[in-house]
Formats: C-alpha cells, structure tokens, sequence
C-alpha cells in the first residue's frame, strides 16, 4: 500500500467505476468493510507518514507561495536542495505555501526524525547553509533564526525541543483562530492524501451522504456564514435561492478575482490549501443542486492556478469530483477560468458576463445571478474563503462555526496586514476581536516608532478607521457605523507620515481606473473626484486663470458629487467608490482643511504644497542650490545668503538635498 | 396590482418594468441609454426614480414594478441626481454645440435644458479623441459619446454586426472597432443604425453638402438628381410635419429651388430594376440558377454577404440597386441623348440611407473612371439644405419630375418599404410569366413592420416561396435556417434596416415606431391610389426598352444595370 487509495487487502472492493461510499472514512480510519487488525495498522502507518508524525528521514519545508518567492524562498529552495546533495545528506523536500508571516520570508522548518517541527525566519539562500549545517549536522537551534517549533498533536511521539518558543505561542499567532488557513504553510499543497489526512474531504463525504440539499443549505444559514467577499450577505440564504429557483442546470463559481489593493488571502489560501477549497466547492455546488463549477481567479495568480489544475486532477482521480461521487449520484465538474485582471470583474455579473466571453461589465439586478445568472441560469458566486469555511461547517456542524464571532458575524476572518506594520501577512481571527489586538499585537505595531494615524479596512470600497476607533470588535456592522466595511478583509496601516488626503487620491485613482465605464456616475463622477484631490493637492505655482477658483468650487461639490455616485451607479463598485473620500473626510476633516485653506500638507507628503526657505544665518552662498533649482526659484549672489521665491519653487526638495550647511528650512 | 407614484395610485402589472407604466402614465422620465423595445442595460442612470425602502435610486427602465411599492419621481433628491449626471457629462464634452450637426435636436442638450444646468460645475481635464473619418458613410466623433451604448447595442443586436464596441477600461473608456482601427477597415456594413439611435453628435452621416453645393454653382455641370422612394414620406418630418406625409411635389419643386436641373424619381429606376430582376428571377427557376435568388438594391446587406456569408454570394441578384441603375443610365443614355460629357454630369441622389454613400464609391460603380453617382443626401442633410437655401416648403407648388426619368408606377415606389421589393417582383414576374396581371395586386403577406414574412406565392401553379426580411440579424438568422436545410424558399428580399428604407440611416431622427408604421402607411396610400400600379406598366420603361436597352437581360442591360461581388476579408 503505497497510496491511501489502494487496496489494503483483497476484501477492498473500491475502485474507480465501483465507488466505495466511506471511501474517505476508510482512508483516514479504516479499513470500515473488513474488520482486519493489519489492514488497520498499514493504514494507520500511511497516515502517520502523511502527517508526518512518523518520519525516517529528516523533512524541510520551504514556503514557496507568491510571498515566499518575492522573498527570495526560490533560492533558498535551490541552495538546500545543493547542500543536501553536497553533503550526501538524504531529506525530504517539501514546498509549501505562505504560513501567514510574510514580513520574515523566506520562512523554511525542519523536522528531525523523532524531533519536532521547527520554522526559522527570514531564511535566505545565503544563510540557508550556516543553518542547515546547524540544526542538521550539529543538532543545534541559531535563536535568532527560530520563530518557534510546531507543537506535536495529543499521543504524538515527536520530542521537542529544548529552548525553543512554540510557534502557536508567538505573538503572531498566538491570537489567532486559524480555520481556513490550518493547513495554509503546514502540509504539501500538491498532495491531496495530506489534506486527506487532515481530516480532508470527510465534510463532503458526510454531507452527501446524511443531509439533503436542502437540509444543508439550512445548516449554513444557522451557522450564521455571511460571505466574505464584501457583502457579507447570508451564505446560506442566498443559496436557498438557487435551491429553490428550478431549472435543469444550475452554476457554482468560485470567485478568485481578488482584486483590493493589499488583499491576498485567496492567492494564499489556494496557493497553501487548494484541496480545502475544491471541497468547499463541493459541499456548496450540492447545496444549490449544481453539477457545474468555475474558479473565476485572475491570471496574475499563476502559482495558484497551477494548484488548482493539479488539485482538480487528483480530486478526479480520487474519485471526489467527477461522476457519482463516493457513490452519491452527485455529479461536479469544476473548471478554472482565467480572468484579465479587471477590478469590476470581482462584481458578480460582471464576473458573468466575462465568463460567457462579454466584456465585463455590470448587468442590473433584478434578476439577481441566484435566479438568472451565468448562461441565463441560477447561479451562486461565492467568494474563496466563504467556501473555504464551509468543510469545517460541514463537518462540526452549525453550532461549532457560531459558537466563535459576534452576535450578527459568526467564525473567523483572514486579513490582510499590510503597509505601516512591523508584522506584515494573513492573520485569521475570531469575529469580534478588536482592531487594536490585530494591530498593535499581531501585527507588532507601527515600525520605527512612528505614530498610528489610520487603517484602511476593505479596500477601495470601504473606509479608514482613525485611532479613537481602533477597539472596534471587528465584525460586518461594526465597521459600517464608523463608516468603512469589511470588503474582502484588506488592512492597510497608516502612520502619521500618511496623508489622508493622498491616500483618498489613491484610491480614488484606482477605482476610476478600474471603472467598468458603464454608468455615468461612476465613469465621470469619480473622475472629477479625483480631479478635485488633485487640485487641493497641488501647489499654487502651476495654478493659472481661475485654477483656484476651480480648486474651491470643487471643495464645494465633492461631497454632493459623492452622494450622487453612491446614490445611482450600477453596481457595488461605483455605489462604494465614494467611501475612501467619505470616510477620510470624516475623520481627518482637519486635513483636508489644512490643505485647502492653508494650502499645506501636515504630513508633508503632498510635495507641491511643501515650502521651503532658506535660513540667511546658515546660508554660505555656495550658490549649489541656485544651479540644481530646476524652476530657477532661487535667486541670490555668490557668497552671500540666498533667497527663494515661493511662487515659483516647485517643491521638489532639491536645494534641501543638496544644501551642505543645513540652511535649507522645509515646512 | 397597484403601486404608488408620487402619492397616487396607479395600475401596473406584475414584472412590467417601472419606466413603461411611469410613461403610461404621462410622467416623463428622462433616459438616454435606453432603446424602445429592447433590453435595459442600465447604463446612464437617467431615469433614476426613488423607491421607498431602497437605499440608493433604482433605474426605472431595468427594475421590475411590485406590489404596493411606493415612487418618487422627481424629488429634489432624483432631480439632483439626474441634474449632476448630466452636468458630469457635459464636462467631458465638447463645448461646440453650435458648431454641432445634431444642435436643436441633441437629447444631451434637450436634458441640460430641462433639468437647468446652467454652471459649470464640475471643470476638469477633456478627453482627447481624435474623429475618424475614414468611413465613406459614417463620420464617429468619439469626444461627443457619451458612452450610452445605444449605437453598440443596435449594431450586435439588431443588425449582427458587432462592428463596434467599448473599449478601454474607467474614463479611458470609449466605443471603438476592432484594434480600434478606422471604420472603414471594421465590419461596418454603413447602415447608419448607430446614427439613428445616438443621443448626439458622436455619430453622423459623411456630409456631401460642400460637393452638391459646389457641383451646383458649377456653370460646367448639368445637376442632376433623383430621390428615392422613402424620402419623399419622411421629408416632412423634419419640417415639423407628422410622420406619415408625401410631399413628393413639394420636394420636387424645392429640389429645382435649390438648383438641380433635373429632377428624376429614383422608383423609375426601381421600375427599371424590377424589370431586371423579375426576369432574372424567372430565368433562374424556368432556366436553372442558384435559388433563392435575393435582392442586391441594399448595399449594407449586399457588404454583409460580401464579408460574413460569402457562401451566398451566387445568390444576390446581380442587378445594380435602383440608385446605381438611374446612375448608370443617366451617365449613358440620357448623357448621348442630350448630348452632354458623362463627366460634366453630376448626379446627386438623395437616399434614406448612409449606406448609399459608400455603395456610390464601390469601384466597381463606375465607367471609365467616371462614378455613376457623385454625390449621395441622406433625408437629413437634404432637409439641411433646404433650410440654408431659406426655402419655405409650406409655400411651394407641388411640381412633377422631369422626363424620361420622372413616371413611375407605384410598385417602384413601395421599394421604400420592406417587402416592396418583392410585391413589386411578383406583379412583374406574374406577368413575365402568364402574360396577365394579378387579380388582386396586394401582397398583404409580405407587407407590415414584422422583421420576417414569408409567403407562398401561386403562378399559374407556379408555386414560389418567397421570404422577405429586414434587419440584418434576421436575415442572418434566414441565412442561418437556409443553411441549415430547415427553410427552402425561391426568392428573399432582404433589407438592411429594420422596416426597409423608411426606418433607413439617412432618415429624420426617430426611434418611435408609430412613425415608422406611418411613413409605411404613406406608401401603401401611394400604391392605392396609383394610375400605375406595375413597374412592367411604367410607360417610360417600355420606351426605355425600346429605344436603349432592347429587352431585360440583353446585353446593353448587363453591361449597365447588373454588378458582380467580391468576397471581403475583414475582422468580424
């Protein structure tokens, strides 16, 4: 028995045509057909082996996610694999995805036989030998390396470590609820008999086998899942549409078109766990009654669509996709469908439309996509970690999933750490858990010792969140009465060198990009927008004929031009493009007054609104800021003090670069 | 079922979308993306109404009306919202609406005016777009769009064609071609659809005015000029008339105002291309031939079988469309006779159509390097120059056209029609073939507004199955069932725009469909009331005959009256 689909003995009547409905049960806690004390002990031992509780040569574990790459992991990946053949050492090399810690990638563990699992930091392909050389050759931990040993499960033989921190005790993790991202860094992405042996596909299993559709679609309403893709509509409520809604084919996609800027949880979770997210598929394609499922995900993931095929091709050979699967009569075929990249095409009809080949582009609702959606049938689009929620669901049932979260919000949420944070990557938490526990703990707080102005909450659609609201318990409604949403779970961190008005421009330049062009609003209103920012943003040298006048009518009319945006554009993008004007608005007020009427920018980084003067007691008059002016701003003799007239500087620091004598005054 | 608008009850039914009971109700709701008949896409936002428990505005045209639902039409906050729409659009658009062809009739500029924009309120950067005019029918100024979608609507849904398209993503958004080349290397098939629907300026036929105008002031140049069958019922239209009047006499009288020396009537050429095509047509079913035979007289069908069915190609008549045979003869018959240089005739044709324009070009329309038609009017700039010229139509006396080129029966007439092309056919080819005139002339199976009829048509037992349909996408959904054996039919008649030439790319702005039932109704009136009734009857065709051009189908006839067609490659 080499793989956990093989026979354990000749009383194993499973195979591919004749499927054995306990398929799975029998993988993980067999054999269930044959009462044979062998057959239990082979299988017993091959699922050991896969949880790696019992291993015979030593196993290194590289992180090799998206992340991981962009830190280097691919040249600690090669260099390993060198120094193992160097040395003669014999180990199992094992790519896995991102753990969560993105800030100190590459991140690379080691198990010694017998030993328990380690993960060191910021591994680099330089350093990757010294530590090897270390823990496998001297059997000794670099502290400065170790970001903690894995904890071995209950009746495990693993012996840890001495002296080294446990990693679920780091201030990382320690916080955290990992349901979705359980696996994500921890098993062999391309290998579904680890998820297997996880615990992987039971839910499915279970499910075909005891409720009904509609049974189930009731046990994920009680549950109380709301999607997490940004609406935070009730998962199963919106299910029973299409349940209920008749019609000979009905669709399941899977919306991977991850999009917010600063948002990666999808890219993680199917790049560390694909098979978690085909079983969630399942479990919700039987939900509604579909036969038929798309993974719409946007070919800027090519590692994650690279998981995905392989993880749809072992499903199918494992019997778990395809035809009459485990013998249920329920049928699903999943494809992968690349999208372009569009922002608008993670809005459910216009990631339709795109699907049926059309430009992706907003259609109205009525009818909403449950009723008449993709091809003109009922369809669901449900976000990654929505299905990715639903095994564990499946599987504990509804009153294990509420028993975490807030009253309205039940489970766990994965963010997005980044921007002004020491501890950048994916966290999961417990709805409910404050903004500040996810900042200032998990995160680690502002880096350099700088001050924390604000953090973006979800994406372009949703809001800041200033300081006096940071022990927000964080669930849907909460972060919708202080004016910013959960979207699909992006923290952008903001220190007090951000300009809140530079940061609406951002992200009032990104949604106008992105803009489908379809409705007016939208298109033209959040261009003038944008407009408007610049214009406050800009300095009064290149103002001419009525600029100014301009700049402050289009003070007057941006909050009316906002209202009119949300009020009547088609779809959910341009209904919440207004947010990051409104929510800045409302909670740094002052600094778009301070840019507006005393025309600077507190945080100094509108650069055009920065003045700079020269202080005469300083000044040499080496005349070296005079020749690099590039607007010719500065006037003043050889060896005596110079003079800068601010109608004509442009801001661009360069005489506070080059000044030698510190006489350069920027304020 | 009721529901409530603005505090009132009102009657609607269940599913029926909110913009049409509004209407039903005298509430006038502005909308700009949305085409009567046709599926909402929601785009402009225009007809945004409040519905009490919604909380953004609701789209009239695209949301479903339910019980008891309660809306607000024009409160101050709908009103401020449809206001800032079109304020946002104005700020990308040009500020030339004096300079602009569709001034006095441009929906944008009809809304600012209702809804009392009267400040700039949003200032910002214009889009630069740069107008393609490489079209010889349709000039696109892209700064004008205001990106309703209605021209890409009408030109993939209703004709098939997908010649353009939203291209580019956010404000960089517009409407373009393929590779957003030039139109002329597009699919554009030039029927103008997109010109009827567009809200404004954006989209407009290629003016030939300067030319006529010039041509007409041009001692060198004998003017001549023929008009087709469906301007005459529409012309009046852009006079303020109801839809639904003939002013041939007028128009002819106008016509010779403005300078032309002669004045022909383009149904005499229809007369003459009956005569060519009727017996073509029983040529092809007593002689053998490729079957069904299908009209050639409208040359943006005649451009879609070219480069999207090329299979069909041996089907087209090879008769010239009524505008080129009149071409053709008055550049050779009428030219010797009088005694003038081919090339010092300008002959202008006022047509229903901006595909006329580019069929005038086709090389093949030409002898000796001298086209048959120099200059084609649409309706549109024909009335244009009547008003520059300050001609007072309501002043004239009716007049008739001129001789040899002015009698025509009213079969030539109904050409203007869909299904006039084939009831006239079947007159003729009912004679052609039993030396007798039909009983009752009416083919009231091939007549109305339906986009297809069909009919079977009994010739001394000669049994015909005849189809005539009009809108592309429905011949390409005929073309479709012929190919795939479902439908066996002898003769089509095909017309590019829906409704045939009355509802052409040439004619007064109107998407109202009552209009188009009229102008046909002025036609069939016509046909009643005609001494003349058969395009073999038209006494100036027999001489014709007579004196030119022997007999149809003789040889004189194919070198002058038919064509040929050549497969063409373009991106579909």
């Amino acid at each position: 028995m080499t793989k956990l689909n093989d026979k354990c003995c000749q009383a194993c009547w499973h195979d591919w045509d004749h499927p054995c409905p306990d398929l799975i049960e029998c993988m993980s806690a067999g054999p269930i057909c044959h009462d044979s004390e062998p057959c239990r002990a082979k299988r017993q031992a091959a699922i050991a082996k896969l949880r790696r509780e019992v291993i015979s040569d030593p196993v290194i574990f590289v992180g090799t996610g998206t992340c991981g790459l962009a830190a280097g992991a691919g040249k600690t990946l090669a260099t390993t694999k060198q120094w193992l053949e160097e040395k003669g050492i014999t180990a199992e090399v094992v790519e896995v995805g991102c753990i969560g810690l993105c800030a100190v990638e590459p991140i690379l563990d080691i198990q010694m036989p017998g030993k328990a699992r380690v993960s060191f930091q910021e591994v680099s392909a330089d350093s990757v030998g010294d530590l090897l050389e270390s823990v496998m050759v001297n059997a000794q931990l670099p502290s400065e390396k170790v970001l903690g040993q894995h904890r071995p499960a209950d009746g495990s033989a693993l012996e840890p470590w001495q002296g080294a921190a446990w990693l679920d005790e780091h201030p990382f993790f320690a916080p955290q609820t990992r349901w979705v991202l359980a696996n994500c860094g921890i098993i062999d992405p391309t290998h579904i008999e680890e998820y297997i042996a996880r615990g992987g596909y039971a839910a499915i299993a279970k499910t075909i086998r005891s409720s009904t559709s509609a049974e189930l679609c009731d046990e994920i309403e009680t549950s109380g899942l709301r999607g997490r893709g940004g609406g935070g509509f009730v998962t199963g409520r919106k299910w029973k549409f299409a349940l209920n809604t008749p019609a000979e084919q009905k669709y399941l996609i899977c919306n991977a078109d991850e999009g917010d800027p600063g948002a990666f949880m999808d890219r993680a979770v199917i790049e560390g766990d694909p098979h978690r997210l085909l079983e969630g598929m399942a479990i919700a394609a039987y939900g509604i009654g579909a036969s038929k499922a798309y993974v719409y995900i946007r070919a800027e993931y090519p590692l994650a669509i690279k998981r995905l095929h392989e993880a749809i091709a072992q499903a199918h050979q494992y019997g778990l996709l395809g035809h009459n699967i485990l013998d249920s009569g329920f049928n699903l075929e999943i494809l992968v469908k690349m999208g372009a990249g569009a922002f608008v095409c993670g809005e459910e009809t216009a990631l339709i439309n795109s699907i049926e080949g059309k430009r992706g582009m907003p259609r109205p609702r009525p009818p909403f996509p449950a009723v008449s959606g993709l091809f003109g049938k009922p369809t669901i689009i449900n976000n990654v970690e929505t299905l990715a929620n639903l095994p564990g669901i499946a599987l504990n049932g509804a009153e294990w999933f509420s028993s975490v979260g807030t009253a309205g919000s039940k489970g766990t949420k994965v963010f997005a750490l980044s921007g002004k944070i020491n501890l950048t990557g994916l966290v999961e938490v417990a709805m409910g858990t404050k903004l500040r526990q996810i900042i200032e703990d998990i995160g680690g707080g502002i880096p350099n010792g700088r001050k924390f102005k604000a953090v973006q909450v979800g994406g372009p659609s949703g809001g800041c969140v200033p300081t006096e609201h940071l022990d927000i318990e964080i669930d849907y409604e909460s972060l919708k009465t202080i004016g910013a949403m959960m979207g699909s779970g992006g923290l952008v961190v903001m220190d007090d060198q951000t300009c809140m008005v530079d940061v609406a421009k951002f992200f009032m330049n990104f949604v106008q990009r992105e803009s489908c062009g379809k409705c007016i609003p939208c298109r033209e209103g959040t261009r003038r927008m944008l407009e408007i920012l610049q214009a406050i943003t800009r300095g009064r040298g290149r103002e001419t004929g009525s600029d100014a006048l301009d700049r402050f009518k289009g003070v007057m009319y941006l909050q009316r031009l906002a209202e009119v945006i949300r009020d009547t554009s088609l779809c959910g993008l341009g209904q919440t493009a207004p947010n990051p004007v409104l929510s800045t608005l409302r909670w740094f007020r002052d600094e778009y007054e301070a840019h507006i009427y005393e025309r600077r920018c507190p945080a100094g980084v509108c650069t055009e609104l920065l003045t700079y003067r020269i202080d005469p007691e300083k000044c040499r008059g080496c005349t070296l800021c005079a020749k690099k002016c590039p607007s010719g701003a500065i006037l003043g003799a050889p060896k005596s003090p110079h003079y800068i007239i601010p109608d004509k500087c442009i801001g661009c620091g360069t005489c506070l670069e080059v000044c030698r004598f510190d006489a350069v005054i920027k304020e | 079922m009721k529901i409530e608008v603005n505090n009132k009850p009102v009657e609607a039914r269940v599913g029926e979308m909110l913009l049409g009971v509004l209407r039903r109700e005298g509430i006038k709701i502005p909308t700009l993306c949305n085409i009567d008949g046709m599926a909402p896409t929601g785009a402009c936002r225009m007809c945004v109404v409040e519905v009490e428990g919604q909380r953004g505005l609701v789209p009239s045209c695209a949301y479903p009306t339910v019980e008891g639902m309660k809306v607000q039409t024009h409160s101050p906050r709908v009103i401020r919202a449809r206001k800032t729409i079109v304020e946002l659009l104005l700020a990308d658009h040009p500020d030339d609406c004096l300079y602009c062809v569709r001034n006095n009739c441009c929906e944008l500029q009809a809304l600012a005016a209702e809804l009392g924009v009267r400040e700039r309120r949003y200032a910002g950067e214009k889009s630069v777009e740069k107008m393609d005019v490489s079209s010889p029918s349709i000039v696109r100024d892209p700064a004008k769009c205001i990106l309703c979608g209605r021209c890409v609507r009408v030109c993939e849904e209703v004709q098939g064609i997908g010649a353009i398209d939203f291209i580019g993503r956010g404000s960089g958004t517009k409407v373009g071609t393929a590779f957003d080349g030039g139109l002329n290397v597009s699919s554009c098939i030039h029927c103008g659809q997109c010109v009827m629907v567009c809200p404004t300026g954006a989209l407009r036929e290629q003016s030939h005015l300067k030319e006529v105008i010039e041509a007409i002031h041009d001692p060198n140049k004998i003017v001549v000029v023929q008009h087709a069958p469906a301007v005459s019922v529409t012309l009046a239209e852009e006079f303020g008339l109801k839809a639904g009047g003939d002013i041939t006499g007028t128009m002819t009288t106008a016509l010779r105002k403005l300078g032309f020396d002669k004045v022909f009537d383009t149904a005499f050429a229809a007369d003459l291309t009956i005569m060519e095509e009727a017996s073509e047509l029983v040529k092809r079913l007593t002689e053998g031939g490729t079957l069904p035979m299908m009209t050639s007289c409208s040359p943006g069908w005649i451009k879609y079988v070219e480069q999207h069915q090329p299979e069909f190609i041996d089907n087209l008549s090879t008769c010239k469309s009524p505008q080129q045979m009149m071409g053709a003869v008055l550049k050779s018959f009428y030219a010797k006779r009088e005694g003038i240089e081919p090339k010092n005739i300008f002959s202008v044709a006022i047509m229903p159509c901006t595909a006329k324009k580019y069929e005038a070009e086709r090389p093949e329309m030409a002898r000796g390097g001298v086209p048959d038609i120099d200059a084609v009017l649409t309706t549109r700039e024909f009335a244009r120059l009547i008003k520059m010229r300050g001609i007072d139509m309501s002043a004239l006396a009716p007049d008739s056209s001129d001789s040899p080129f002015g009698e025509r029966s009213s079969a030539g007439k109904l050409f203007g029609a869909s299904g006039g092309v084939m009831e006239a056919a079947i007159r003729s080819a009912h004679y052609l073939i039993t030396g007798r005139e039909l009983e009752k002339l009416e083919v009231k199976a091939v007549r109305g507004l339906e986009g297809v009829k069909e009919a079977k048509v009994n010739i001394d037992g000669l049994e015909i199955a005849v189809a005539v349909v009009s809108g592309l996408g429905n011949a390409r959904r005929l073309l479709d069932e012929i190919k795939a054996g479902r439908k066996e039919y002898h003769f089509v008649e095909v017309m590019t725009c829906p409704g045939g030439c009355i509802a052409g790319g040439g004619q007064p702005f109107t998407t109202d469909p009552e209009a188009v039932r009229a102008r046909m109704q002025a036609l069939y009136k016509i046909d009643r009331e005609a001494p003349v009734r058969v395009s073999h009857g038209n006494e100036e065709i027999q001489r014709l005959y007579k004196d030119f051009l022997e007999k149809p189908l003789s040889h004189k006839s194919h070198e002058l009256l038919h064509t040929h067609y050549t497969k063409r490659e373009v991106t579909l």
